[in-house]
Formats: C-alpha cells, sequence, structure tokens
C-alpha cells in the first residue's frame, strides 16, 4: 500500500480533535459520576494540543488524500480560530453548566467533535468533504442546543434548528449530487476548472446545483431569507451554547463558502453577483432593523450576527484576495466579540434561565466596571469603532467590495453599521447610566471572567495590529490550492 | 430453454427439500424434548393402524392448522394481519437461494451448479431478507389491536434489530479471512488445508465469531432463551391473537428458521458441503492415502455431508431449547450490547491484524 | 425485459412513495416507504450496483424502519384526523408543484442520452470489491469522518435520552 498519499500531516489538526474527543470520553468515564472538572482539564489540553499542531504544521500539510484535502495556510488559520472559540467555550462553561444542573462530560465531547467537523469544513478540496464535516459539526450543535432537557425553550430550539437544519443539508446535498451529475467529480479543482472552461457556466444541471449550494451554505450562515432558525435557537439554547453556535459554525460556513466559490469566483459571471448582492443587502439591513427591537440581549445578538453575515457576504461577492483575507481577519476577530458578549450575557443574567432582559445590565458600570468596560469593548467592536478589530474587519471587507465595485452595497453597509449603533450603544446606556433596580450582585466566576477578559484582549489586540494579521490572512488565502 | 428448466427443477427440489425438513423439524423437536423429559411424546397420530414412531404428528398438525378458525380479530387492521406471517415466512424461505448445498454436478456436457443462486453478494443477501422477517414479528404485534400481541412485537423489534448487528458484525472477521462475500467461494476456500491436515473451515479461522454468530442467530430466530417476543407463560406474544393456517404459518418459519441457520453455520464455519480431505477425484488424506471415487459418488457423499450437518445444527438448537430457560429482557439486551458487540468488534480487529502481519 | 422491469420498479415505487405522504395511518406511510426503498434498491441492483442495493435493504429496509415502526408502536399514534387543508399543506403542494415544474426543465434542458456507456467502460463498478476499494482508497478520509458524525450522534442519542434528574 502506498501509504504516501495519505499524509496524516494535512490532517493533523483534527486528528487530534478527533482522538481528544475519545480521551475525553474515557476521562469522562473514569473520573466518577459527580466530578466534571477531570473531563474539563482533558478537553482543555486537547485544544491546546490541536492549537500547538496547528501551529507547527502551519501551511506544510498540502493536497493529499486523493486531492480529499489541502492542510495549507487558509485550513490552520482557521482551525486557530475554531480552536480559539472551543477554548473560550471550554473555560467558561462550566459555571453556566453548574448553575442549570446540565454539567455532563459530553458537552466537551461534543464541542470536540463538532469543531472537528469545523476543521474539515475549512480544509476539505472536495465537495463529500465539506458535506461530512457540516453534518459532524451540526449534529453535535443540534444536540448541544438541546442541552438542557429540563427546558421547554432549549428542547423547541433543538427541534427547530435539526429540523430546518437537516433540510439545508438536503439542499446541499442535492447541489452537490447535480454539480456531481454535470462534471463527474466532487473534487473542487475539477469544478473551478470547469467553471473557468464553460462558456456558459450555468448551462445544464450546473445552476441549480450551485444555487443548491449557496443555499446549504448560507443557512448555515444564517443569512437571510434563511435566518429564521437562528434567533429562536441563539435565544432558546443553553447561553453557552449560542456563545459557541454564533461564532465558530459561521466561521466554518464561511470557509467552506471561500474553499468552494473563491477560486471560481470570476468565472462565475453576471447572474451569481446580483443573487449574492441580494442577499448581502437584505441580510445587513433584515438583521439589523430586527435586532433594533429586541428586549432579550440573546435575541439582539442573534440578530446582529444575521447582520454581520451581511457584511461578511461583501466580501465574498468582492471576489478578490482582500475580500477573502478581510473575511479571514473579520470573522478572527467577530468571534472574540461575540463569544465574550454572549458570555457576560449570562454572567450578568439575574432572572434566572430564559429572562434575558437587557435591564441585567443596569448599573453594571458601577458594581463590576472591568465587566462593563469589557462589554462596552465587545459592543463597540461590534458596531466597528476605530481603535478596535472590528473596525478593521469591516474596513478590510468593504473596501475590497470598492475595488470590486460594488459602490453602492458598501453605501448600504455604511448605513446599517449606522443603524446597529443605536442599539449596541443601548447596552452600554443601560450599563452606565440606568438607576439601580435593586438586582442581585453579578457572581464572581473567576475562569469564565478569564474568558472574557481573553476576549476583549484579542479585540483590542487585532485592532492594533491588524496589518501583520492580514498579512497572515493574505498568505493563508494564497495557500489555498 | 434448458437452463431455465434446470433453474426450476433446482428452486423446486430445494422448496421441496426445506419444507419436508421443517416438516420433520416439528416431529423432531416434539420427541426430542419428550426424551429429555423422560416422556414417549409424540406417538398417537396414526394412519390405518400404523403409528411408525409418532412421523404422521406433522401432518395431523397440519390438518387440524387447515380446519381451524380463521380468526380475524375486528378492531385490528386486517390487511396488515395477513400480510405479517407471509412477512415471516417468505424471508427465511428466500434466503436458501444462496446457500451452495454441493459444487457443480457433470451429466455428459452439462455442468450443473448446486446452488440456485451465486450472487457476488450472497452474503449481503442473507442477510438483507434476514432482516425482513422482524417486520411479521412487528406488524403482527400491531395489527391484532391487542396489548399482549403489542408487547411481544415492541419486544420483537428491539431484540431482533439489536442481535441484527452482532450477526452481521460476526461475518465480517470470516469475509476478511475468505476476502470475498460469495457463499460458493467461501465454501470452496474452506475445502483448503491449513498447516497440511487440517480443513480451513471457519471454525478454526474464526473461532469466536462461530460462538457469537450462533447465539445471535438463535437469538434472530426467536427461541428459548431468547423467546421474549413470544414467550409463552407471560404475554403469550405477537402472535396471541393468530389461529388457523395463519398461525401456522409463523408456526412453520420458525422450524424453516430451523434449517436456514444450520445450513448457514454449516455453509459458513464447517465447510458447506464439503467432507475433509475429500476432493474431486475422491480422498486425498494428509498422511499419504489416495482413494479415487467415481464423480457421482463425490456428489452425493457431499449432498449427505451438507444434510448430516444441517441435521446435527437442528438437533443442537431444539437441545439448546429444551436446555435453558429463559432470558429476562434487560439481561437480554445486555449480553447483546455490552456482551457480545464489544466481543464482535474485538474479532473484527484482531482478524484484521493477524491479517496484517500476515501480508507482510 | 429491462425495460419492462424497470417502468414496473419506477411505477410501484412513484405510487409507494405518494402514499406515504398521502396515508392517514404513519404504520401504512412506513411500510409504503419500505416498499419505495425496496423498489429503489431493486433499480440499484438494475443498475449493477447490488452492494449498495444491499445496503440499502439491510440498513433502510430492515433496521431503520423498524425502528420507525418500534418508535410508531411505543406512542401509539392515532390516526391524523382528517380535516379541512391546513395552510402547511397548501405550502406543500405549492412548492412539489414548483419543484417538480423544475426538474422538468432541469431535464429538458440537460438531454440525456439513451446510452451512456458508462456501465460498459467500467466493469464491476457497483461490485463489493470495487466500491470496498474505492472507499479504503480513494474515499477513505470521509469514509472516516462519517465515523466520527455517526459518533456524534450516538452521544447526543446518550444526552437526550439521559433519564430527567
Amino acid at each position: 500500500m502506498d501509504l504516501s498519499r495519505f499524509n496524516l500531516i494535512t490532517i493533523a489538526t483534527p486528528l487530534v480533535l478527533g482522538a481528544g474527543v475519545l480521551l475525553v470520553m474515557l476521562v469522562d468515564l473514569l473520573s466518577g459520576r459527580a466530578n466534571r472538572r477531570p473531563a474539563q482539564l482533558a478537553a482543555l489540553a486537547v485544544v491546546l494540543a490541536a492549537a500547538a499542531v496547528c501551529l507547527a504544521t502551519w501551511n506544510t500539510g498540502g493536497v493529499s488524500f486523493f486531492g480529499q484535502v489541502s492542510g495549507d495556510g487558509f485550513a490552520s488559520f482557521f482551525n486557530l480560530i475554531f480552536l480559539a472559540v472551543a477554548f473560550l467555550v471550554i473555560l467558561a462553561g462550566p459555571a453556566y453548566l453548574e448553575r442549570n444542573a446540565i454539567h455532563f462530560g459530553e458537552y466537551y465531547s461534543l464541542v470536540l467533535v463538532s469543531v472537528m467537523g469545523m476543521a474539515f469544513m475549512a480544509a476539505g478540496t472536495n465537495l463529500l468533504v465539506i458535506f461530512l464535516g457540516l453534518e459532524t459539526m451540526s449534529l453535535a450543535l443540534y444536540v448541544l442546543a438541546g442541552f438542557n432537557p429540563a427546558r421547554q425553550s432549549s428542547n423547541e430550539a433543538s427541534l427547530k434548528y435539526l429540523l430546518l437544519g437537516s433540510f439545508a443539508t438536503g439542499f446541499l446535498v442535492f447541489g452537490i449530487a447535480l454539480v456531481y451529475g454535470q462534471i463527474g467529480s466532487t473534487d473542487l479543482a475539477r469544478f473551478s476548472a470547469y467553471l473557468a472552461g464553460a462558456g456558459d457556466p450555468f448551462a445544464g444541471y450546473m445552476g441549480a446545483g450551485v444555487a443548491l449550494l449557496l443555499i446549504g451554505l448560507t443557512f448555515k450562515m444564517a443569512v437571510v431569507p434563511f435566518h429564521f432558525w437562528s434567533p429562536d435557537v441563539y435565544d432558546g439554547a443553553p447561553t453557552v451554547v449560542s456563545a459557541f453556535m454564533s461564532a465558530a459554525p459561521k466561521a466554518a460556513a464561511f470557509a467552506a463558502a471561500l474553499r468552494i466559490f473563491y477560486a471560481p469566483a470570476e468565472s462565475l459571471g453576471l447572474p451569481w453577483e446580483r443573487i449574492l448582492w441580494i442577499l448581502a443587502a437584505l441580510t445587513m439591513t433584515v438583521g439589523n432593523l430586527s435586532a433594533l427591537n429586541q428586549a432579550s440581549i440573546k435575541r439582539m445578538l442573534a440578530y446582529s450576527s444575521v447582520a454581520h453575515a451581511g457584511y461578511l457576504l461583501l466580501g465574498i461577492l468582492a471576489g478578490n484576495e482582500l475580500g477573502a483575507a478581510g473575511i479571514l481577519f473579520y470573522l478572527a476577530s467577530y468571534v472574540f466579540m461575540n463569544v465574550g458578549a454572549f458570555t457576560v450575557a449570562w454572567m450578568v443574567n439575574r432572572r434566572g434561565e430564559g429572562r434575558y432582559d437587557l435591564g441585567d445590565f443596569a448599573q453594571l458600570g458601577f458594581r463590576r466596571p472591568l465587566l462593563a468596560a469589557m462589554m462596552s469593548v465587545f459592543m463597540l467592536g461590534l458596531i466597528g469603532i476605530p481603535p478596535l478589530a472590528g473596525f478593521f474587519g469591516k474596513l478590510y471587507v468593504f473596501t475590497a467590495a470598492v475595488q470590486a465595485g460594488y459602490v453602492w452595497l458598501v453605501v448600504i453597509a455604511v448605513l446599517n453599521s449606522a443603524v446597529s449603533v443605536f442599539y449596541y450603544l443601548r447596552v452600554m446606556v443601560i450599563m452606565y447610566m440606568r438607576e439601580n433596580e435593586a438586582l442581585k450582585d453579578v457572581d464572581r466566576i473567576p475562569a469564565t471572567f478569564a474568558a472574557v477578559a481573553a476576549c476583549a484582549l484579542m479585540v483590542i489586540l487585532l485592532g492594533l495590529i491588524p496589518g501583520s494579521v492580514l498579512d497572515v490572512a493574505r498568505a493563508a488565502v494564497a495557500s489555498m490550492p | 430453454m434448458l437452463e431455465t428448466i434446470i433453474i426450476l427443477v433446482k428452486v423446486w427440489a430445494v422448496l421441496l427439500t426445506l419444507v419436508s425438513l421443517a416438516a420433520i423439524m416439528t416431529w423432531v423437536e416434539r420427541k426430542e424434548s419428550a426424551i429429555m423429559q423422560d416422556r414417549l411424546g409424540a406417538n398417537r397420530a396414526d394412519i390405518l393402524g400404523f403409528r411408525v414412531i409418532g412421523l404422521f404428528q406433522p401432518m395431523a398438525d397440519g390438518l387440524k392448522m387447515f380446519f381451524k378458525e380463521d380468526f380475524v380479530p375486528p378492531q385490528g387492521n386486517k390487511i396488515l394481519h395477513t400480510l405479517a406471517p407471509v412477512l415471516a415466512f417468505f424471508p427465511a424461505m428466500v434466503t436458501f437461494a444462496v446457500i451452495p448445498f454441493g459444487n457443480v454436478l457433470n451429466i455428459g456436457d452439462l455442468a450443473i451448479k448446486l446452488q440456485i443462486a451465486d450472487l457476488n453478494i450472497g452474503l449481503l443477501f442473507i442477510l438483507a431478507f434476514g432482516g425482513f422477517t422482524s417486520y411479521g414479528v412487528v406488524l403482527a404485534g400491531w395489527s391484532s389491536n391487542s396489548k399482549y400481541a403489542m408487547l411481544g412485537g415492541l419486544r420483537g423489534a428491539a431484540q431482533l434489530i439489536s442481535y441484527e448487528v452482532v450477526l452481521g458484525l460476526s461475518l465480517v472477521g470470516l469475509v476478511m479471512v475468505y476476502g470475498t462475500l460469495q457463499l460458493d467461494r467461501m465454501v470452496l476456500a474452506q475445502n483448503e488445508l491449513l498447516f497440511g491436515f487440517l480443513p480451513a473451515w471457519g471454525i478454526f479461522l474464526q473461532p469466536l465469531a462461530f460462538l457469537l454468530f450462533f447465539p445471535a442467530a438463535i437469538a434472530e430466530s426467536k427461541r428459548i432463551p431468547f423467546d421474549l417476543p413470544e414467550a409463552e407463560s407471560e404475554i403469550v406474544g405477537y402472535y396471541t391473537e393468530y389461529s388457523g393456517l395463519r398461525f401456522g404459518l409463523f408456526y412453520f418459519a420458525e422450524f424453516v428458521e430451523i434449517i436456514v441457520i444450520s445450513a448457514l453455520v454449516s455453509t459458513l464455519f464447517f465447510g458447506g458441503y464439503h467432507i475433509p480431505w475429500l476432493y474431486e477425484e475422491g480422498f486425498a488424506f494428509p498422511w499419504g492415502w489416495t482413494w479415487e471415487l467415481p464423480h457421482l459418488v463425490v456428489v452425493i457423499l457431499r449432498l449427505a455431508a451438507f444434510f448430516v450437518k444441517i441435521a446435527f445444527f437442528a438437533w443442537l438448537q431444539v437441545l439448546i431449547r429444551w436446555t435453558l430457560p429463559r432470558f429476562r429482557f434487560d439481561q437480554m439486551m445486555r449480553l447483546c450490547w455490552k456482551g457480545l458487540l464489544p466481543l464482535v468488534v474485538l474479532n473484527i480487529l484482531v482478524t484484521g491484524l493477524i491479517l496484517l502481519l500476515a501480508q507482510n | 425485459m429491462e425495460a419492462f422491469f424497470f417502468l414496473l420498479l419506477a411505477v410501484v415505487s412513484i405510487f409507494s412513495g405518494l402514499m406515504v405522504i398521502l396515508q392517514k395511518s404513519p404504520v401504512a406511510s412506513v411500510l409504503f416507504l419500505v416498499l419505495t426503498l425496496v423498489c429503489v434498491a431493486a433499480l440499484f441492483v438494475m443498475l449493477s450496483a447490488p452492494f449498495i442495493a444491499a445496503i440499502q435493504v439491510i440498513i433502510y429496509a430492515g433496521a431503520i424502519m423498524v425502528l420507525f415502526l418500534f418508535v410508531l408502536m411505543l406512542l401509539n399514534l392515532q390516526r391524523f384526523t382528517e380535516g379541512a387543508w391546513s395552510r402547511f399543506q397548501i405550502t406543500g403542494v405549492v412548492v412539489a408543484a414548483v419543484l417538480a415544474v423544475v426538474t422538468a426543465l432541469l431535464l429538458r434542458a440537460v438531454p440525456l442520452p439513451a446510452d451512456s456507456g458508462f456501465l460498459r467502460e467500467t466493469p464491476g463498478l457497483g461490485s463489493v470489491e470495487a466500491v470496498g476499494l474505492s472507499l479504503f482508497t480513494e474515499y477513505l478520509l470521509p469514509f472516516e469522518i462519517a465515523s466520527f458524525l455517526l459518533l456524534a450522534g450516538i452521544i447526543g442519542a446518550v444526552i437526550l435520552s439521559r433519564r430527567r434528574p
């Protein structure tokens, strides 16, 4: 047997994660009924090990496994994003899970297996691998959304996500089948080559195939009109899970979209651009307008994440290197802001699970000034205020879109950002200006606080050195085969 | 034309043999249990005063089934109630299509393969149709609109699905060793010799697989100690509401299944129709003796050997049925998922390792 | 002969597929679904893919659908009450009609050759050996990822079926 075709370096990171899933399950099994600490520590160790492996094998993999995966810098960049999110939710999670009496060891294995799926979405150079990665990720997320079986909204979120998610998966698979029917392969290199060579890229089954692929992926990104699930699911799911779900899967879906559509973007032509244009404009506007009037912080963040998917679509639409690299940078900063914001949301929640009123934030600025300051960093970052990472993410993506000639769309995007200022700033206003409503004090949880602090630090840090991170992102995009 | 006739003859012969064997099995079951319990057993059925150690009993049973009232529960689903026994009976019969009962019979220029259908996916064919028997149980339980039948159907569904996993996986090791799913080729491979004297039967190559396959197969036939879907002493089982010929079909299917399981075990683990050291030309013993035999004698010897093997395992199954008590449901499930399944996976793992080492 | 069997299987599978959604009794729906699956398996055999056919019957018809029946029996669902067409049904019919039109247009747009010769060019395409070889070489990685997909499913089942404390 020729083993050189199976270059394990290309899949080193997901491999570590896969082994980690089994390890964490074993540790959890051996550590007795009441004690979940060993499982958490094992999961953290696995994530750190995977991150170390990811850094050590950065852009060294190349295409392997008969062209199924590519362990290039692009995959490594995204792996690092996924692993960071996993680390944060595993670090912050136990306090929340304990509070709701749902601290089971499976939480850690599910997060890890889901991240493994994402890693394959980012590394796959074959539609089959991307599909399987997406399914692995989604299956774990369906379960995580229903992780609190005692609460009806959690069950509802899980079921809703499962039903709609399976439907979207059906679209994706059907799209893959049609693409296969047209070109006789699920290989992405063949896909790009076919599109580049075809006179009419959408002739035959290809038009329907590409459309269905797009629907399948945009569902996972929560792009309008396939976003209906996201507010309900983020709202109903346990909040640690919402933090994870709003960040990592979105990044993974964009990774897959870039893998599939970045190389043939040129050859897809006008109809493609029009569809994406409309999708992006709709997503931004609907997301922001819906977020305006939300009383629950979780729903507000959910709609805000829909809006962000719209901004990110600009990068795909632009189809140039800056657009793709901009998406990478945007996502790298976005995940920290979102995980941070969701984590603060459950930390300050004092009305019991299921009632995430914005009023919870009242007086936070005086009682817990540090926490309030960090929440402010996340909110300002999500708006895109200059020194923070969020600003540069938007700047790069918008610039790329302008370069590609979509000036009007960028105008819409900027107007939308202006609208978003209202609801993001409202949180800060409540934190610093609203009178005390005689709420309980917020618990002091060192590990969770550390996770939030790490998020805030990253948002600031990425804002300080945007150029060098963008260079890494550019190199990552360039390393795609 | 000739080919069609040959195939029809083969199908007819196999069906006839299978049905009569199953009929005899009802007598065997009665007689063997009688002997084990120190009774005389079925010895009253007589024709004109001839009793022939009770061999007329199956006929009497059949007649009784024919003339009993065929009752359909009025609140139940009539169509499914009729369909269920057929679904229990038919798949068991069909599996015999791929079991080889001899090699090739040469009559002049004509070479007749002693097997109805030599499928590329023979083993999977058996598993596929074996899976269908569970519909008979489940539908019988559901369509009767009776609590007892329903309980039996539920138990049956859970049990059959669980043991199907073990059944299928236990054969994977065998497939790995012989490198084929074709039963015909598997049987041929079993006439090779290991270490120059031992026939390469499945039992020697995959002893653990046999120890797992046999109980799983008995569980699939729903007989004691795995007769929870029936459990006549507690819930009467999925065919509570059946009588007459429809009940007869269920009853008969059980005996057909015994024969099928015996044939399968012989084919997969005990060399099928092979007799050790008997080749196409005759015997060739490992210590050097040879004994040439005419073609027809070899074919008949092998056919006989196959029947002897089937008879042995049918006897063994009846022996087990009348020896052991019934499992409790949780014990049965635990045995499957926590006992047999890990062993089955271990068997695959070890087999793979040995094959890999043997290759290098 | 081949065309006859194809037509027979196609008609039966489409008919039973329709019956799956038109039946009032869920158990009957499941049984028609089994019939559909068996017909599709037979079509696979006609496309010289016996392995896929056998797996389809073993996994879907033999295992998954029995579990469906099992769950239906446990839930003991009554027949769905007949009533006026709900909004969902109307939406469903509209979507189905649109899909049918789109599919018809697609099939018209791409003229299918009567015989592409694909099967003759690659003999043994759907045999166990061929499927096994490609599964363990070219598609080894997807195969292994699928096993983790199943692992995630198993963990999920354990979590969701856990007894409430």
